[in-house]
């Protein structure tokens, strides 16, 4: 669902963009005395209870909702079975969000002279671009086929309607009547206490968590994202009242993408543990750990190649697994009713082979040969192809290393308002080469926004939202007219109708 | 410019967005829900914990009023979809309770409502939530009724230790049932299709089916024999469910819950029970049978 940055040039005059802003505001304000939208969101309508049940602020869970999640969409009486439902009911609820949103940032840019129609050299410039857009569309469908069988499946779409398989995937619930045996097969949701799944926030950079994602620059490991929806096998067990939730997943180290092209025969796991503590009028404070470790191939056989063109990889050839590691702590803070915090740490590890690019074969294979990934430091997104017997590790490679931090905190003026504003930081604590500027690729995201549902009924979620974002990473941003490489800074300024049926 | 651009949307939706929730808010907060946060009974006791029903208004209407209603009447908007109804709090008329009949419940058995959920309705189990906004939900609940104001919750019943499951006494559970005519309304064999069970209606004049002992639906205020035996004792008020306190003996009480555990499907509960009546071979009531 998260907006994608555009990066055209904006040519409106300054005048314009004011009067373009009045009048968006203007929209919103008329809008907001509208009570007109009516649906019958899938969980809901079945169950008959409002959004805010489940929802700190949709699709953010809180204690309840994370509650009925883990009994597999269930509320555990015996109105669970779809045998219960009306023969029409059909539990899909789709989710799409009309946004207007300004996006700023420092993109490389041909500079031209006079009388010649070919750019004479390059620099960096800000471009900003406004206008109305799209989020993709997403089609939830979940609940349960008998009762302790659970289902989601989720087709979701970019905004040009190109659909995947966001999440697929079956459960067993309570098995021997035992709330601490589930098993889920599928693509789905990782089982983090800080789900990005449920994120509150919109924009390009604030809509995801950076923790979750943060790469080394250069390195070729795209399996350790824990953002990501996963295939795999998930075990998951909570007490009765889910104070406490462990689980253990093991998940194929394809970044859930289909049909092997990111590796086979390779494997990662992902364990959770987190305890609920009753404070009292404070509410529910949970703590956990996390681990997400595993291996992947920096090696794929390649078909059709020639001595001057190289092969294609072919799809679950990969060998030659390296490990890599994210382990870190959560936590989720309540200080009363109104307001909460939430903290992720991580500290992230990649084997050397993947620092120095090597890994994720969706780009052409024997990268190697390119002039660009034969540089020191290869560029995000050039990836290597470890060619046993050939490949070999610059001298001195060794495993990049990072911390991350995240906190979120929220208040919640009532269940239909929400604040949030959140910090993340991503330091790099050992680059894969020695002598790389240690903060090469380190990370700061800032956003702060608001969701605001002007009626909250069983039927329908509708939410105005408004969120900026504030994006830098160092030294990874465009070449400018002196020849250094600058950072990217990078703003974004989005409100929206988000809404679901 | 561009700072000012940014500062300004900023500053125009949060506002934007405060004057639309306040107007959101206004609505829950009326003169007549004020009254009720200041008046007396706007606590609960549970154990140690003291509940404020002031603290519940956000829980409340996070959780509970799409179904019970902002005025606790029943009446949200899903209560047209939802059978058995929601219980209308003004009334004050509880079912599950270890009062006496027609007496107000004590805080503790509502907060054991909430969290256990009533099996065979649309209320879940609220053990999700904390002890403390259980609690507070409880004296939320106490200020839809003016009940409180002017009584106190009834002294919940006394009950004996529960005795040892015999063959007698599931035999004996048997002629209660018998003599009590309870196979009226759940059948002879307690599958809810006695003579009288197509014509029950609860007290507003709702059509309302007797339990069914035999289809692994658990029993409404709990599954424990205790809460089976508060049942016969203390009577499902508002519905024609009786309390028969003045029918039957404690003893008797303890042999009817022994009898209706054989009549369940095997669970966690009656393996005693089960057992016995199969060497019994028991047979369902014969309503016409002479006493014993």
């Amino acid at each position: 669902m998260r907006m994608w940055a555009q990066s055209h040039l904006c040519q409106q005059p300054q005048q314009v963009r004011s009067v373009l802003a009045a009048a968006f505001a203007l929209i919103f304000l008329i809008l907001g005395s509208s009570r007109s939208a009516s649906a019958l969101p899938a969980f809901a309508r079945k169950y008959g209870l409002r959004c805010s049940a489940c929802h700190e602020s949709w699709p953010a869970l809180n204690n309840f909702g994370l509650k009925f999640r883990d009994n597999g969409y269930q509320l555990m009486n015996d109105r669970d079975a779809p045998i219960w439902q009306n023969p029409g009911y059909w539990p899909v609820t789709f989710r799409i969000t009309p946004i207007w949103h300004r996006v700023s940032s420092l993109q490389q840019v041909d500079v031209y002279t006079a009388g010649n129609p070919l750019p004479t050299s390059s620099t960096a410039a800000r471009i900003t671009s406004s206008g109305f857009d799209l989020s993709g569309l997403d089609f939830h469908t979940g609940g349960t086929l008998e009762k302790n069988i659970s289902f989601y499946v989720l087709p979701s779409s970019d905004p040009t309607a190109a659909f995947h398989f966001e999440s697929v995937m079956a459960r067993l619930d309570n098995i021997g009547n035992s709330p601490w045996f589930n098993i889920k097969v599928g693509r789905f949701e990782l089982n983090n206490l800080l789900s990005e799944k449920r994120i509150l926030t919109l924009t390009a950079n604030g809509g995801v968590y950076q923790t979750y994602h943060f790469i080394p620059v250069g390195d070729g490991n795209i399996y350790g994202q824990m953002g990501d929806n996963q295939f795999g096998m998930e075990y998951v067990g909570h007490s009765l009242d889910d104070r406490t939730r462990i689980s253990a997943a093991l998940l194929s180290s394809n970044d859930g993408n289909v049909n092997l092209v990111t590796g086979g025969n390779n494997y990662s796991g992902f364990f959770t543990f987190d305890q609920g503590v009753d404070f009292g009028k404070l509410g529910v404070s949970r703590f956990g750990m996390y681990a997400f470790v595993g291996q992947a191939a920096t090696y794929y056989r390649t078909t059709g190649g020639t001595p001057t063109t190289p092969g294609a990889p072919i799809p679950g050839s990969g060998i030659d697994n390296k490990g890599f590691s994210r382990v870190g702590f959560t936590g989720q803070f309540y200080f009363g009713p109104h307001f909460d915090v939430n903290v992720v740490t991580q500290h992230g590890e990649d084997n050397a082979w993947f620092g120095q690019g090597y890994g994720n074969p969706i780009a052409p294979s024997n990268g190697s040969s390119t002039a660009s990934c034969t540089s020191p430091v290869p560029p995000p997104g050039c990836t290597l192809d470890n060619i046993p017997g050939v490949s070999v590790l610059p001298m001195g490679s060794r495993s990049p290393t990072w911390n991350g931090y995240l906190v979120e905190a929220r208040y919640v003026y009532s269940p239909q308002l929400i604040f949030l504003t959140r910090f993340e930081a991503e330091r790099m604590s050992q680059q894969a080469t020695p002598g790389t500027p240690l903060n090469l690729g380190n990370v700061t995201n800032y956003v702060i926004g608001y969701r605001y549902n002007p009626f909250m009924t069983s039927r329908a979620g509708f939410a105005y939202h408004g969120e900026f974002n504030l994006f830098h990473q160092d030294g990874t941003g465009p070449i400018n007219a002196l020849g250094n490489t600058t950072s990217i800074n990078t703003s974004e300024l989005l409100f929206g109708v988000d809404f679901d049926f | 410019m561009y700072k000012n651009l940014l500062k300004w949307s900023l500053l125009l939706s949060v506002v934007v967005a405060l004057c639309l929730s306040a107007a959101s808010y206004a609505q829950l907060t009326t003169n007549q829900q004020q009254e009720w946060l200041t008046s007396p009974a706007a606590s609960s006791h549970v154990g140690n914990i003291t509940g404020a029903a002031k603290a519940a208004a956000l829980p409340y209407r996070r959780y509970c009023v799409g179904c019970h209603g902002p005025l606790g009447d029943g009446n949200g908007e899903n209560a047209q979809w939802i059978n058995p109804k929601p219980r209308d709090f003004q009334l004050g008329i509880f079912k599950c309770r270890s009062t006496p009949t027609g007496t107000l419940p004590t805080d503790q058995d509502l907060y054991d409502s909430i969290g256990r959920g009533l099996d065979r309705s649309n209320m879940p189990s609220w053990n999700a939530l904390t002890k403390q906004e259980r609690a507070d939900l409880v004296a939320w609940i106490k200020h839809f009724s003016p009940r409180w104001q002017n009584e106190k919750a009834g002294t919940p019943i006394q009950i004996p230790a529960e005795p040892e499951v015999t063959a007698d006494r599931v035999k004996a559970g048997q002629e209660v049932f018998r003599k009590m005519e309870c196979w009226k309304c759940h059948g002879v064999q307690g599958m809810a299709n006695g003579p009288s069970a197509a014509t029950l209606s609860d007290d507003l004049g709702r059509p309302i089916s007797p339990f069914n002992f035999t289809d692994g639906s658990r029993p409404l205020c709990g599954n424990t024999d205790t809460d089976i035996y508060k049942i016969f004792m203390t009577g499902l008020d508002g519905t024609p469910m009786p309390s028969f306190a003045d029918n039957i003996k404690p003893e008797e009480a303890w042999d009817l819950v022994f009898y209706l555990r054989s009549l369940q499907p095997h669970n966690a509960f009656n393996a005693k029970e089960k057992q016995i009546a199969n060497q019994l071979g028991l047979k369902p009531v014969n309503p016409n049978a002479p006493a014993q």
